[in-house]
């Protein structure tokens, strides 16, 4: 029973979320979150200024439900399969952490510092997510695609242009976790 | 039935990315700081997975659920907006530690500042369908 409630071993999850693509390619469809992005904003009617959302979102309503899904998914494993021992990430990136003034673990999902109730009252906290979210919705759209459609699709099916996409991913990552966050926090 | 294979699918992605925590801030802060393999496992298995899917799929000639021939769409055309893109989506990636999938992840799991980011995420897809015809592709 352990296995439920600990951290999934890589290869078991790589594999599962491996399949899963396939799946959605055997219903066929395609395996990529970001485009729901766009038929969020399709379904406001944007689509009649910005030609870019004036297309038929319906045709998009499966993904929609793999998100609902997946929604319900992270309820019932954070709340019915969680365990204090999880998150167990690497001491020297706790001590890294707690330089920056960010709080371990200790089997949480996400730092208090960024994700607590308590950062509504912090103008700080609310920028860096609003901004951090504009730049994966402006990021993924330019590329087409985030971390399922080109690191797993696209890689999957050989995509030099999803190769490209990931390097820049990378390029993008690397800046951020090495010079700038230490200047935000 | 049609739609309850989709939900049942990302039912189980949900499970998957949070159990293997790639939906944590902490995992991805510690895979660009290269101390764990984890993260970097994850993404290789999942793609050497698809990679041996996909090529069966294509050698055999499978049929998808309707009996359809099934085509894997080539991505979009174009070059330095995988890279310029590719590039924004990173630094938003490594700020906030989720990409899209893990947004609406840990939303149904009831982290409500994560709202923030998906109001951002929303905006800036916004932003770039608006500004499109005036960025190199």
């Amino acid at each position: 029973m352990d296995v439920i409630f600990q951290t999934w071993p890589w290869y078991l999850s790589g594999f599962l979320i491996g399949m899963i693509m396939l799946c959605l390619i055997y219903f066929g469809k395609a395996f990529g979150m970001s485009s729901n992005l766009s038929t969020l904003c399709s379904m406001t009617g944007i689509g009649k200024r910005v030609s870019f959302f004036d297309f038929d979102w319906k045709l998009y309503r499966w993904n929609l439900l793999v998100v609902l899904g997946a929604m319900i998914g992270g309820f019932v494993a954070v709340h019915f399969m969680g365990d204090a021992s999880n998150v167990d990430i690497n001491p020297k990136t706790i001590a890294q952490l707690a330089q920056l003034g960010i709080d371990a673990p200790n089997g949480k999902l996400l730092p208090d510092t960024l994700f607590a109730n308590e950062v509504f009252q912090s103008p700080k906290m609310v920028l860096i997510l609003i901004v951090g979210g504009i730049l994966i919705g402006f990021g993924t759209r330019y590329a087409s695609g985030c971390t399922s459609g080109h690191a797993i699709s696209g890689l999957s099916n050989l995509q030099i242009k999803s190769l490209k996409a990931v390097i820049g991913f990378f390029i993008g990552g690397l800046i951020m976790s090495h010079f700038i966050l230490p200047l935000l926090f | 039935m049609r739609a309850l294979k989709y939900l049942i699918v990302g039912f189980v992605f949900g499970i998957v990315l949070t159990k293997s925590e790639a939906v944590s801030w902490y995992r991805i802060y510690e895979m660009f700081q290269f101390q764990s393999f984890h993260m970097y496992g994850i993404i290789m298995v999942a793609v050497v997975t698809g990679v041996i899917g996909i090529q069966i799929i294509k050698r055999k000639n499978i049929k998808d659920i309707k009996g359809l021939p099934i085509e894997i769409q080539d991505k979009e055309p174009g070059s330095i907006r995988f890279w310029i893109g590719g590039i924004f989506f990173g630094l938003g990636w490594a700020l906030v530690g989720s990409c899209p999938g893990p947004i609406f992840i840990l939303l149904g799991a009831g982290f409500l500042p994560v709202i923030l980011v998906l109001f951002g995420a929303l905006f800036g897809t916004f932003l770039y369908g608006l500004i499109r015809d005036k960025l190199p592709h």
